[in-house]
């Protein structure tokens, strides 16, 4: 008989978190809580149903209820879900298909321009007609847009890349990552498209009107602010949902299959009759979709777009959550994506805080034969900003001693665990011989 | 207009030789690597910045005692020469060789790794200088003798430093043809390169001859960082992805693996590069300028692999199963 105790667990630890959360909606520590709740939704087997509910109940009620007391938060779980979005769209090129894309962050950016031009006064620029379009309906048809604009770019891109080794991907992705970032940066002349560094703002959001209504009747304050904030939370959160559902579907697909089999073994695969350039592209353009359609949701929400926030170090970001979470793993995807978002948006800045804090009012560390003055502290060291060390260290740490990531792909798991029966049979075997 | 332009042209392809220089002497790096270990080692730009900060740190701490600025740019090279080739071998040590002796046969975990060795070192150097000296935007001091102008048939002019680069690029070239073809340790590394397997059963020691590759590949990747200081003045730790990109286009124009392929390769970037910086100005009436010059490699680059992947002297190889 298998134990209840770990979902009896879970709902109390639910409880605990959403309770702590709902009372101190400012607290990091009780944001991380009902995050770790979710991961272990995530990751406890068996009781789905019940896992379902708790995962479902945390994100639809505690949070939003939280978020209302406090808009940053609001803010932090949503651009979270932006990366999971991104990193469950870079799993499927990097840990399925295994092709190494570093210039993730490009279709970003090409989904991002694409509304940004047509949703604010810059394509009057370069074209005629009554710009910004109105946030409905076309705001939905240019996030349909940028998944097009996204899978054609990765395209493009990808066709010549593909037909060699996969390394060439990684150097090509690379540079392309630093091409979308300079032709961004320079396409205000001759003809104005981007309007280079200065980027682009205001950016067209759809209406939330009908949303004032519902938070009228619930009590709350029903200001634009807070409906955009809800919207773009439960938006994000419904594309995560679709994403989710994609991967789950393709894994299982003749291409997931496909991928899988390109991944481990390239010439075998060929052997079965899968043509290597053909499924490759096709994991390449998949990928950079969902980015694309991340990064019109990303201009919306954000209002503005300007090149500098589509650099290398947004791509590795991203890189650091698949590879933390475990390359084809869905749901190591979304761990690591919570996980690297926490600490890149909340965790590093708040240690960074508590430096300067230590260093301004001269805390005094002593530790009996040792004593440290913070105030002597050099104001060189500000977690905050080193995160290039901390995502380089993650990727090297988790590539020496842990390769398949937190939470393993299960193909990889079951792998491992045949093996592993196949070793202890051996072993019976040639007990029971002696 | 069009004789301004040819006037212009020995000048540029002046230009585009000695950014050729250093172009090459950082692909050499990548192609080295390649060859014995078939890694495209990403990390090799930050190894070719930390050449240039040390440069930068030779300069200050010698500066003011050596008069001779050609002793001093030399005592730069060769501190950048060793750390950067210590360097090198340290993440080999650490990093790469640890995944090697796992034998994983996932071909992205030393990629990934090297990415990540790469943006750990941006990052490492930064907070070391932002320590030591409370900024990380160094700049190679300005001599006035390095600085000084000869003049040269077809109006073209040089500056010492520019000689000196070219003279130290010629040697080492020089240097490392020798040692790869006339030496056992060349041999040795040339027969790693070829069949891993069946170098270690002719009594060679791979791990030796892969460190010592990355060595020789570090030395010069950090020779080539202070020639770019010298150079182009300015650096800080973030200097080193663009070139890196470029110097390995460079490697693969050249034919990956192939030593001489890099050099080829490193020039004949060099040289397109420069020449499109300054001609694509004038051809789109100035529509499209300076700036779209980095683009230019990575345009080289996606042509080469569509249509000559095997590079300008390299061969094409089976796949072997």
């Amino acid at each position: 008989m298998t134990s209840r105790r770990p979902i009896v667990l879970l709902g109390i630890a639910a409880v605990a978190a959403s309770a702590a959360l709902l009372a101190w909606p400012r607290a990091t520590w009780a944001l991380i809580a009902v995050l770790g709740v979710l991961f272990g939704c995530l990751s406890v087997r068996d009781y789905k149903p019940a896992r379902f509910v708790i995962a479902l109940a945390l994100l639809l009620v505690v949070i939003p209820t939280a978020g209302t007391h406090n808009t940053f938060l609001f803010e932090l779980v949503t651009t979270m879900g932006i990366f999971a979005a991104m990193s469950l769209g870079l799993n499927i090129v990097v840990g399925m298909a295994g092709l190494l894309d570093l210039g993730y962050a490009a279709f970003f950016a090409i989904g991002a321009y694409t509304w940004a031009i047509f949703g604010s006064g810059q394509a009057s620029e370069f074209m005629s007609g009554s710009f910004p379009l109105p946030g409905w309906p076309y705001f939905y048809i240019f996030s349909a847009l940028a998944v097009i604009t996204g899978a054609l770019t990765g395209t493009l891109i990808g066709l010549p890349a593909l037909r060699l080794r996969g390394d060439y991907l990684a150097v090509v992705t690379l540079g392309l990552g630093e091409v979308v970032r300079v032709t961004a940066n320079n396409l205000d002349h001759p003809i104005n498209i981007t309007n280079g560094p200065q980027g682009i703002t205001p950016i067209q959001r759809p209406p939330v009107g009908w949303l004032l209504k519902p938070l009228e009747w619930l009590g709350l304050d029903s200001s634009p602010a807070l409906a955009y904030s809800i919207f773009f939370y439960v938006l994000v959160l419904a594309v995560i949902g679709v994403v989710v559902l994609v991967n789950v579907r393709l894994d299982r697909s003749r291409f997931g299959r496909a991928w899988v089999a390109i991944r481990e073994d390239e010439i075998a695969a060929r052997a079965m009759g899968i043509s290597l350039t053909h499924t490759k592209l096709q994991a390449f353009a998949t990928g950079a979709a969902f980015s694309g359609v991340m990064g019109a949701i990303f201009a919306a929400k954000q209002l503005f777009v300007s090149p500098e926030t589509f650099t290398l170090l947004q791509s590795i970001t991203i890189l650091a959550m698949v590879i933390l979470g475990g390359m084809g793993s869905i749901r190591g995807a979304l761990v690591g994506a919570m996980a690297v978002a926490l600490l890149n948006l909340e965790v590093l800045k708040s240690f960074s805080d508590f430096l300067v804090h230590l260093r301004q009012t001269g805390f005094v560390l002593n530790l009996g034969i040792v004593s440290y003055n913070f105030a002597n502290l050099s104001d060189q060291i500000e977690p905050a900003k080193y995160e290039r060390m901390i995502f380089g260290l993650i990727l090297v740490l988790m590539m020496i001693f842990r390769p398949s990531g937190l939470i393993p792909e299960s193909r990889h798991r079951l792998e491992l665990g045949e093996r592993k029966k196949a070793r202890d049979a051996a072993k019976g075997g040639s007990h029971g011989a002696a | 207009m069009s004789e301004a332009l040819l006037e212009l042209l020995p000048s540029v392809l002046l230009e585009g030789l000695l950014l050729g220089c250093v172009y090459a002497m950082i692909a050499l790096g990548y192609t080295m690597v390649y060859g014995v270990l078939g890694l495209i080692n990403f990390a090799h730009s930050e190894v070719f910045m930390v050449g240039a900060v040390a440069g930068v740190e030779v300069y200050r701490y010698l500066g003011p005692h050596v008069d001779n600025p050609y002793l001093l740019a030399l005592a730069a090279l060769v501190v950048a020469a060793f750390i950067s080739g210590g360097l090198a071998m340290a993440m080999e040590r650490l990093a790469y060789r640890p995944l090697r002796k796992r034998g994983s046969t996932n071909r992205l975990v030393p990629l990934i790794t090297a990415i990540g060795v790469s943006f750990f070192l941006q990052d490492f150097v930064r907070l070391i200088e932002g320590l030591w000296h409370g900024e990380f935007y160094m700049n190679y001091p300005a001599d006035a003798h390095l600085e000084a102008m000869h003049d040269l048939p077809l109006g073209m002019s040089i500056q010492n430093k520019s000689i000196f680069v070219i003279a130290v690029t010629v040697a080492m070239m020089f240097a490392l043809d020798h040692l790869v073809r006339r030496t056992r340790l060349g041999k040795a590394i040339r027969a790693v390169a070829q069949d891993l397997p069946t170098a270690s059963l002719m009594g060679i020691d791979p791990d030796k001859i892969i460190a010592r590759t990355f060595l020789i590949g570090g030395a010069l990747g950090g020779i080539a960082g202070v020639m770019f200081g010298l150079l182009y003045s300015q650096i800080n730790p973030f200097v080193g992805f663009v070139p890196g990109i470029k110097a390995f286009t460079a490697a693969v124009l050249g034919g990956i693996g192939n030593i001489y392929g890099a050099m080829l390769g490193g020039l004949v970037l060099g040289t397109i590069e420069t020449l499109g910086g300054t001609y694509l100005f004038f051809l789109t009436d100035g529509a499209l300028g300076n700036e779209y010059k980095d683009i230019l490699a990575f345009i080289i680059l996606v042509l080469l692999l569509l249509f000559r992947p095997q590079g300008l002297l390299g061969k094409t190889q089976g796949e072997k199963v």
